[in-house]
């Protein structure tokens, strides 16, 4: 066979696999439909009203998604075993509709449109990724629906038509850089920053950058893996020459890149007993147990939600869960930021009376949350306010909880950030609306 | 110096994770010129694999004394694994596409996906019952005497011997399932195989540390790559598969079973898929999108080197190795750092994962353009057209 057939073969395995994997995720998605709610026995309820839930149940995205759907089911079951909700005069049980959005951006976009218009569900709870709420933002924005997004993120986004329950970098990495820098073991070393190759990390460390510069400190490096690529060699051995005598990591990298990462700088003598100190924003209790807690003893994580808070509802909300889905699992903070927007939903549905959107909306701002973490609020401009916290990660595959930030305010627009400096968002004035100068 | 020394290393350590990912598709690819899509999935079973006989070796107390030496067993057994599952795809599937690359390529892309969401949806225990089965099935027209497998009767022996392997194979899943109860449910989760703690850590040679499982990695790619040399050039079925290579109907008209030799040659390249795949699990973790990484990076090494060359595939995946070193970790700026800042500011510009990438492709087309048959061109008369 001569090389100009092959190399046509590759092009065409190229074109074919994108082809293919679009024909996939579609046939995938016919077969995987609707999986209808809870059973309608019990007649304590006076009517009914249908959820919608939107997650990856398959995919590369499914893994971390359908802890999603455990707990938005959980959160559900708990208000209709107390009731359900109450909207003038009448209990309402809550049903759901659970949508599989594949792990496909696009895909995300259409379930949203068959939720809200051929279900014509009130609320949909969804999204993991930035792409996957990129994606759905004009549905609902042109449908005036709404979106519950629980994940922590980015932020520079600010939609009427979403509600994010998860941090804002204000709520997350600023906190976490300032403690790195003032209080660490490290404390005044320098930065270096590792992310995977797409928005988050790249939005998340030009703040960073910003912050450090700020503090007066100094980032000596960054760099970003892409997406799918494991081999992290080139960046030991540039942390290695930008720091040689130890220093602060800021890792922003996703998933299995992870396990990679940290398998691969222990060997190579990045550790905390060589005074390299880790920070990380993606590495949850769930996290932990699949890469090991011994590569990661010693590192640090920045959460609004850690399982070993000891409080009483901390304590329930992880007794409840296992409860319902099995003594091994655990909860983290997406989970706990999922538990909380579905009750966050109901309180504002009975504070307006009604379940239509615009009254829901109004009523949401300012509603207020006994959540696992501690009291939360929703804020103007569609965040919650949250508690942060800094832990230290242990042997046993948990944190060890080092400091507790006051209650903090979200920013949808970040101070640090040189393109919305200066700018928030007030959804509740609407002379001020998604983003205005302060 | 100790730049130098270390440079070359990490560019070593890389390139020997690319050539032990290639060396099977070096063969499958080079010298049988099937276009096999789900190598990729056959190294991802050798990752299994070795999660498996992990978990095995921690759990089973006659064998936890040897825990240690797990890793070394692990290579054995997934060579088999994706030797068996192989050459299953080969004579199922392969053996009726030859001469249709085209056909090869989408069937084995097919073949890949299942095998993805095979390991998804089974749980371990029943999948290395499924192989287990395959073994002994497979294996058994080779071990039975002849005259028994003759004639009406012999079709019916055929038939109990994969009966009794599916029995085997549904036992050994219960059995392992009920030692191992990890093993029992299937999860579509992303698994960990943890290198026992001798091969953790480093080794300080003058003031460089080199990493172990780096060490290790590279002698398996080396001890592969010597075996597979030593097995084609100088054994018998070595010579065979290289005459049946050059001029197939010359050499079945000559008395070769070209047949035996295609089940050979696809069972060799994938059971070296499975040894990649070890290799590949002591990195990073194993779940069923790990192959999928490492294909495009396999065949371009191939092609790179120069389709159907061993000693190409080599050169080719080194120099890849350390290439991606010396401009994603931008080492130029390290070792001349007085250099013009223009050139300078374009070095740091590459001088990230992302970026280094790219380079390296864009140079890899460049290359190709001058010498479209790889570094080293197969030379002389190939009956292929």
């Amino acid at each position: 066979m001569n090389l100009g057939v092959i190399s046509k073969f590759l092009f065409f395995m190229k074109l074919s696999k994108r082809i293919f994997a679009g024909l996939a995720t579609a046939s995938l998605a016919t077969t995987l439909t609707a999986c209808g709610g809870s059973d309608t026995s019990g007649s304590a309820f006076d009517d009914s009203v249908t959820v919608g839930i939107l997650h990856s149940l398959s995919g590369t995205m499914a893994i971390s998604e359908s802890t999603l759907v455990d707990t938005e089911k959980m959160a559900i079951e708990e208000i209709n075993a107390a009731g359900g909700v109450f909207v003038d005069g009448k209990f309402y049980k809550i049903e759901y509709i659970v949508e599989d959005g594949a792990s496909d951006w696009p895909t995300f976009a259409e379930k949203s449109k068959k939720l809200i218009d051929q279900d014509g569900v009130p609320v949909v709870f969804g999204g993991w990724t930035s792409a996957s709420r990129k994606a759905m933002l004009p549905v609902y924005e042109s449908k005036d629906s709404f979106l519950y997004y629980p994940i922590q993120y980015e932020a520079q986004e600010c939609s009427n038509n979403i509600f994010y329950t998860g941090a804002t970098p204000n709520q997350q990495s600023e906190p976490a850089t300032d403690f790195m820098y003032k209080r660490s073991p490290a404390a005044g070393k320098p930065f270096f920053l590792v992310g995977s190759d797409y928005v988050f990390p790249r939005t998340s460390n030009t703040i960073t950058k910003a912050q450090v510069a700020q503090l007066g400190g100094k980032v000596v490096g960054e760099d970003y893996l892409p997406l799918g690529n494991t081999e992290v060699a080139p960046i030991i051995s540039k942390i290695k020459v930008a720091l040689p005598s130890g220093g602060i990591i800021i890792n922003t990298l996703n998933g299995d890149q992870n396990v990679a990462f940290f398998k691969q700088i222990q060997d190579a003598g990045i550790t905390p007993a060589n005074g390299y100190y880790v920070m990380n924003y993606s590495i949850a209790e769930e996290e932990i147990s699949t890469i090991g807690p011994e590569f990661l003893e010693g590192h640090y994580g920045a959460w609004n939600y850690m399982m070993s808070i000891d409080t009483p509802a901390s304590k329930k909300f992880a007794a409840s869960f296992k409860k319902r889905w099995g003594e091994d699992r655990v909860v983290a903070d997406p989970q706990e930021s999922a538990y909380n927007m579905v009750y966050l939903w109901k309180q504002a549905v009975e504070a307006a009376g009604t379940f239509d959107d615009n009254a829901v909306r109004e009523a949401l701002v300012g509603q207020t949350f006994n959540a696992p973490q501690g009291p939360v609020e929703v804020m103007p401009n569609h965040h919650l306010s949250q508690t942060v916290r800094i832990g230290q990660i242990n042997s046993s595959g948990g944190f060890t909880i080092l400091e507790e930030t006051g209650v903090v305010t979200p920013q949808a627009w970040n101070q640090k950030h040189p393109s919305s400096k200066g700018y928030a968002c007030d959804w509740t004035d609407s002379s001020k609306g998604e983003k205005y100068k302060l | 110096m100790q730049l130098i020394i270390e440079s070359l290393f990490n560019g070593v350590a890389i390139g020997s994770v690319l050539l032990v990912a290639a060396l099977g598709l070096a063969i499958v690819f080079g010298l049988m010129g099937v276009i096999n899509l789900a190598h990729g999935e056959l190294m991802m079973l050798g990752a299994y694999s070795t999660y498996v006989t992990q978990l095995l070796f921690k759990q089973i107390p006659m064998l936890k004394p040897f825990y240690d030496i797990y890793v070394i067993v692990a290579i054995g057994i997934a060579f088999i694994v994706s030797g068996v599952v192989g050459i299953l795809l080969e004579r199922s599937i392969i053996k009726r596409l030859y001469g249709s690359p085209l056909e090869t390529l989408l069937a084995t892309w097919g073949v890949s996906l299942i095998l993805q969401q095979f390991v998804r949806s089974v749980p371990l225990a029943y999948g290395s019952g499924v192989v287990v089965a395959l073994l002994i099935a497979l294996s058994s027209p080779l071990l039975l005497p002849d005259d028994l497998l003759a004639g009406t009767k012999g079709k019916f022996i055929k038939a109990g011997t994969w009966f009794l392997s599916a029995i085997a194979g549904i036992t050994t899943g219960g059995i392992l399932s009920s030692l191992v109860s990890k093993l029992g449910r299937a999860s579509a989760r992303n698994v960990d195989v943890t290198a026992p703690s001798w091969m953790r850590g480093g080794i300080e040679v003058f003031g460089t540390t080199f990493p172990k499982t780096r060490l290790l990695i590279i002698l398996i790619t080396l001890i592969s790559v010597v075996l597979v040399s030593i097995f084609l050039s100088k054994s018998s079925w070595g010579i065979r598969i290289r005459a049946v290579t050059q001029n197939r109907s010359m050499s079945d008209c000559l008395g070769i079973s070209t047949e035996t030799v295609d089940v050979l040659t696809f069972g060799i390249g994938s059971g070296l898929a499975g040894v990649a795949g070890v290799a590949v699990s002591l990195l990073g973790s194993v779940g069923p999108n790990v192959g999928g990484s490492y294909i495009v990076g396999c065949f371009m090494v191939v092609v790179l080197g120069g389709v159907g060359n061993l000693l190409g595939t080599i050169i080719a995946s080194l120099s890849i190795g350390v290439m991606t070193d010396l401009i994603g970790a931008g080492r130029l700026l390290t070792i001349w750092p007085t250099m013009p800042s223009p050139l300078a500011s374009t070095i740091d510009f590459f001088a990230t994962t992302s970026m280094a990438r790219v380079m390296i492709f864009a140079l890899i087309v460049i290359f190709l353009q001058f010498r479209p048959a790889g570094l080293f061109p197969q030379k002389g008369r190939m009956v292929e057209s």
